[in-house]
């Protein structure tokens, strides 16, 4: 499976020259890193070509870490029918950079960008239909954002008085509760994965 | 003349009469808003407005361990819950690279067919509801029911099963339940027949499903189809078949694909897809083996009751498990699988600590949604809810 990926691989770089900036194959998955500039074309070819063949568009979505330059990832996950193959594509972007939409190439774009959108504040130059789609009407924020609170901003109620549902701040009883349950031996997560890896090499002999 | 001319100007002014549906209808199938444009009774743009049941559980996973968010798996697609926990449970041993017990890979087996034969009576006797048929449904659901018995038999609940556990599934099966489901993949044969006479050649029916919401291989390429949607539109393909999981290798079944790609071969690929997951079962049923059905790495499954009363590391064991959870190293994966209703994948970011970083999940139902836009295009307002009913929507997904 690694043979026919990294053969995969070296023929999308040979054809793309630009695109593929970089590509690792972890457990039998196939990562692609480009750059959003590139997305669209690269996009078609991996739809077009002939030893590709990635038809469908399985999935979009997108990664919020802070700490990185552009915070955001947006990944695309492709399969090919054809070859039994799937594909990583990732590319980042900040708040204010708009990714080129992919949906002209896959339909199945439309909603899954606009998830993206709505969760993480990631804009899509020329999407057809730009509007929030989980959230309520009128939501302001990007909930799926890591400096978004988990128990968010506003809780709605029935007013009687007003007959209608209304906006309040989040009032909680009792504070939001985040248990710290990491040991504090640093060495037990290492333990525990070495021991488990070990095991399985004297298995494997 | 100018007169007529003024007419004709005026004739085509006519706005689209815009008409809402739901989210309270009974033909939405849960929680679907849908805004149609109509003329006359045509309907010319559906555009739904999908969240009502927005749960946030992307993001709740992000703050629960692994352990802790496996149940909210069970809450996505509450139809088949068993088959959303195998995605989950699959990502974290791929990551963990554990290789599961057979006994355990038997059971999840049987179960992920059992909640698909669950999951297909109920689309398709309500489905056969939606365009006015109730007998279908009120026999269906009496097998239904017979089915969701054995979810309880084995784990405790009819639906919120949290059953498949990372590294096996939690309980073994309780005595006599192999004889019982084997009878019952024996008898359910016979409703499946009562329901195939009263609808695969009930006129109604198929006036109302034939040539109804067609959605070409390349459309259904196209727009992300996936599972019976994808295979009643042509599409020879099934991830138990091309990349299969578990023991689906060693299964013998054929995969039933449509040729016309409207509801009705959606239905009929349903109908057959019973008939296989049946024989599944029944294989499953026959050559499980006996053995453990978890992993012994007690850093990952909690020790069996009775040892924690005796031994002090099981206890230890227990505790840190149910409090700390275990660790996942870092790291990305994409595991899906073939759920009812199509491809079901979570794409999982670990960071190395107890709790995921991200817990992306590919809800089959999402993207079939999305599809009623073209579907619905120029089809009378009561096709929609035929296509609806054909797609298999289930909120909990959706909206996750």
């Amino acid at each position: 499976m690694t043979d026919t990926l990294l053969d995969l691989v070296q023929y999308i770089k040979s054809c793309t020259d630009q695109s593929v900036q970089d590509y690792e194959i972890v457990r039998g998955e196939l990562t692609v890193t480009t750059d959003r500039t590139h997305i669209h074309d690269f996009l078609v070819f991996l739809r077009d070509d002939h030893r590709c063949l990635f038809k469908q568009l399985v999935d979009v979505c997108g990664v919020d870490t802070p700490d990185n330059e552009e915070r955001f990832d947006v990944v695309y996950h492709l399969l090919s029918l054809v070859y039994n193959v799937r594909i990583r594509i990732k590319i980042t972007t900040d708040e204010n950079t708009p990714v080129p939409t992919v949906s002209d190439i896959y339909s199945a774009a439309n909603w899954a960008e606009r998830e993206v959108w709505d969760m993480y504040g990631v804009m899509f130059s020329d999407h057809p239909d730009h509007r929030r789609i989980l959230t309520d009407y009128g939501f302001d924020g990007h909930p799926q954002r890591k400096d978004f609170p988990l128990t968010g901003f506003v809780e709605l109620r029935y007013d009687e008085e007003k007959k209608r549902v209304v906006y309040e701040p989040v009032e909680l009883r009792q504070d939001f509760r985040m248990f710290d349950t990491l040991s504090p031996w640093d060495g037990m997560t290492d333990v525990q994965i070495r021991k488990h890896l070990e095991r399985k090499e004297e298995g494997s002999e | 003349m100018s007169d007529h001319d003024d007419k004709k100007d005026k004739e085509t002014q006519i706005r689209p009469y815009t008409m809402n549906f739901g989210p309270q209808h009974p033909a939405a199938h849960g929680v679907l808003r849908l805004v149609l444009e109509l003329d006359g009774e045509i309907v010319e743009r559906a555009d739904p407005h999908i969240g009502l049941l927005h749960r946030g559980t992307e993001k709740l996973i992000e703050y629960k361990t692994y352990m802790q968010a496996l149940p909210y798996f069970d809450r996505l697609d509450y139809v088949c819950p068993m088959n959303q926990e195998h995605a989950f449970a699959l990502a974290t041993e791929k990551l963990l690279d554990i290789q599961i017990p057979e006994r355990a890979q038997y059971i999840r087996v049987l179960f992920c067919e059992l909640g698909r034969v669950l999951n297909h009576i109920l689309n398709i006797t309500t489905f056969a509801l939606d365009v006015g048929a109730i007998t279908p449904a009120l026999w269906g659901f009496e097998e239904r029911e017979k089915g969701m018995e054995f979810y309880e038999r084995v784990c405790g609940a009819r639906l919120h099963a949290n059953y498949f556990r990372t590294g096996g599934v939690s309980k073994d099966l309780p005595d006599g339940l192999i004889e019982d489901m084997m009878a019952w993949t024996e008898s359910f044969p016979d409703t499946l027949n009562d329901l195939d006479n009263l609808l695969t050649n009930n006129r109604i029916f198929k006036q109302r499903t034939v040539d109804i919401g067609v959605a070409t291989k390349e459309e259904a390429l196209d727009w992300g189809f996936t599972g019976p949607m994808l295979r009643g539109s042509g599409v020879a393909w099934d991830l138990r078949k091309s990349q299969p999981y578990e023991v689906y290798d060693k299964m013998e079944f054929d995969v039933p694909v449509g040729k016309t790609g409207d509801c009705y071969a959606r239905y009929l690929v349903r109908m057959e897809e019973m008939r296989q997951s049946l024989k599944i079962m029944q294989q499953c049923l026959r050559d499980i083996p006996d053995g453990e059905i978890a992993v012994d790495d007690h850093k990952i499954t909690p020790p069996a009751r009775g040892e924690m009363k005796r031994s002090m590391e099981a206890m230890i064991h227990h505790f840190k498990l149910f409090t700390e959870g275990y660790h996942v190293p870092a790291g990305e994966i994409y595991a899906t699988v073939e759920a009812p209703k199509g491809e079901f994948g979570v794409y999982l970011i670990a960071d190395g600590t107890n709790r995921p970083s991200r817990c992306r999940i590919r809800a089959p139902g999402f993207y079939h949604l999305q599809a009623l836009d073209f579907m619905s295009k120029g089809h009378m307002i009561a096709d929609t809810v035929s296509i609806i009913g054909s797609m298999d929507v289930v909120f909990g997904e959706i909206d996750r």
